[in-house]
């Protein structure tokens, strides 16, 4: 990898400081046993890795159980509309690039109503990392069939199930372009959060689909500690060969799938502050 | 003891990040007892930094666990916010002895004989943790049966 095409913020801690330093004083309401315990956990690791002041890190989400991350969090932060986080975080990272833009999130939120954001925001490739929680069902809203929920999830609000084809956002994110792309597990707090780092580091955007399961409405999801396989995936930079690796996806292996050489996006020429008249003579009205 | 003050460490958090889950769903009884078992470990941490003269726990970047987290780590997945201190007390034991298991190990491998030894000590320290734990939940009552139905679920019920 091209370590000079990342446009990731330098900016280490001048003290040292710990994983606790990254936390608000707000505890968590999600129900207890619940995976996304262990994302906080491991997002507050990953950034003591990385040594970054929490004024140096602003975390962006939308709407869900997952996305209250950003008040468990010391950083800056930003709870945004739903599906919309990362259309704050491309924007946040825009106008100021010295931040390190982390935008979390749940599979409903990310992958149906922020779906055309998800798209977009890997083909663009701006330097931030998407953190999404995926328990394939929308928890807040108490156990509504989400896009990655199996097609025979049968439940009060799916009877028999919905019939319909998982959304795969692995795949979506490598045909869309996003520059680095990881399957992890809430289970593995402290291999996420070295998922986390990795992610971070990698010029441009970096999608981290995050195995969180749900104990209240998919109870059932308890078992994917017994059947993830950790290290399964191994990072490549061919576009192809990863490809061919998610042929074989069961959704299970964990790792780095992915690891581009496709440089972040970042704005053409200065940014000079003009007056609005000098826009309008641009467009014909 | 690196290996021995990290897992005191990661279970003294783990502990009191349980004792919170639980006090904000109003589980009080379970979140005493969790902070309890925070106390009870960082009291084993402080133990092991007295005993080697350390100042701090050792950086834990230069190793991993072989498992997800540390022996004595209770998995955020095994809650549930009706249980009792019988479940509590229940996953302790089960931590210390995967910690007892885990230094055994150690002691048992083709190690330099000092370190061996400490090994050995530190599996008596956690079967001697097994143990209080297993009076202290002679002295709890056992779950009845149904203790996880709620009269008015978070899950959409007919």
């Amino acid at each position: 990898m091209n370590e000079a095409l990342s446009t990731a913020p330098v900016a280490p801690a001048s003290h040292a400081l710990a994983a606790a330093d990254y936390k608000s004083d707000i505890k968590p309401v999600w129900c207890p046993g619940c995976g996304d315990f262990g994302v906080v956990n491991a997002l507050a690791k990953a950034l003591a890795k990385l040594g970054l002041e929490p004024r140096n890190v602003a975390v962006v989400s939308g709407i869900g159980c997952s996305s209250r991350i950003p008040a468990y969090m010391s950083s800056y932060g930003f709870h945004g509309v739903h599906g919309r986080a990362l259309a704050a975080g491309t924007g946040l990272k825009i106008a100021r690039p010295d931040l390190t833009v982390i935008v979390t999130g749940g599979d409903g939120d990310g992958y149906s109503i922020g779906g055309n954001h998800f798209l977009h925001a890997c083909r663009r490739n701006v330097d931030m990392t998407y953190i999404v929680m995926d328990n394939r069902v929308y928890g807040m809203t108490k156990g509504q069939p989400s896009p990655t929920t199996e097609p025979d999830w049968d439940s009060k609000l799916s009877p028999e199930g919905t019939g319909l084809r998982e959304f795969q956002p692995m795949v979506i994110a490598l045909a869309s372009g996003a520059n680095f792309i990881a399957r992890a597990f809430t289970g593995d707090p402290n291999g996420l959060a070295d998922v986390i780092v990795q992610a971070v580091q990698h010029p441009g955007f970096s999608f981290v689909e995050v195995l969180s399961p749900c104990v209240t409405f998919r109870p059932e999801q308890k078992e994917w500690k017994k059947i993830v396989r950790s290290d399964a995936l191994r990072p490549t930079s061919d576009l192809s060969r990863a490809a061919r690796r998610m042929l074989r996806d069961t959704g299970f292996e964990l790792g780095v799938l992915y690891a581009g050489e496709r440089p972040a996006y970042a704005p053409r020429g200065p940014r000079a502050m003009r007056p609005v008249t000098d826009l309008e003579a641009r467009f014909e009205l | 003891m690196a290996y021995a003050c990290a897992m005191e460490v990661e279970a003294a958090e783990r502990y009191a990040e349980l004792a919170d889950q639980m006090s904000t769903h109003h589980n009080r009884e379970v979140a005493e007892l969790f902070a309890k078992l925070a106390r009870i470990e960082g009291k084993h941490r402080d133990q092991i930094l007295a005993k080697m003269g350390w100042a701090s726990p050792p950086d834990t970047a230069v190793f991993r666990w072989e498992t997800p987290e540390g022996a004595e780590t209770t998995d955020y997945g095994e809650l549930h916010y009706l249980m009792q201190p019988y479940h509590a007390l229940k996953l302790a034991e089960h931590n210390e002895q995967r910690a007892a298991e885990f230094f055994a190990r150690f002691a048992a491998a083709r190690l330099p004989a000092d370190v061996r030894a400490a090994a050995a000590e530190m599996a008596d320290e956690e079967r001697e943790h097994v143990r209080l734990i297993q009076e202290w939940l002679a002295r709890v009552e056992p779950p009845e049966a149904g203790w996880d139905e709620d009269p008015d679920p978070p899950a959409v019920a007919d």
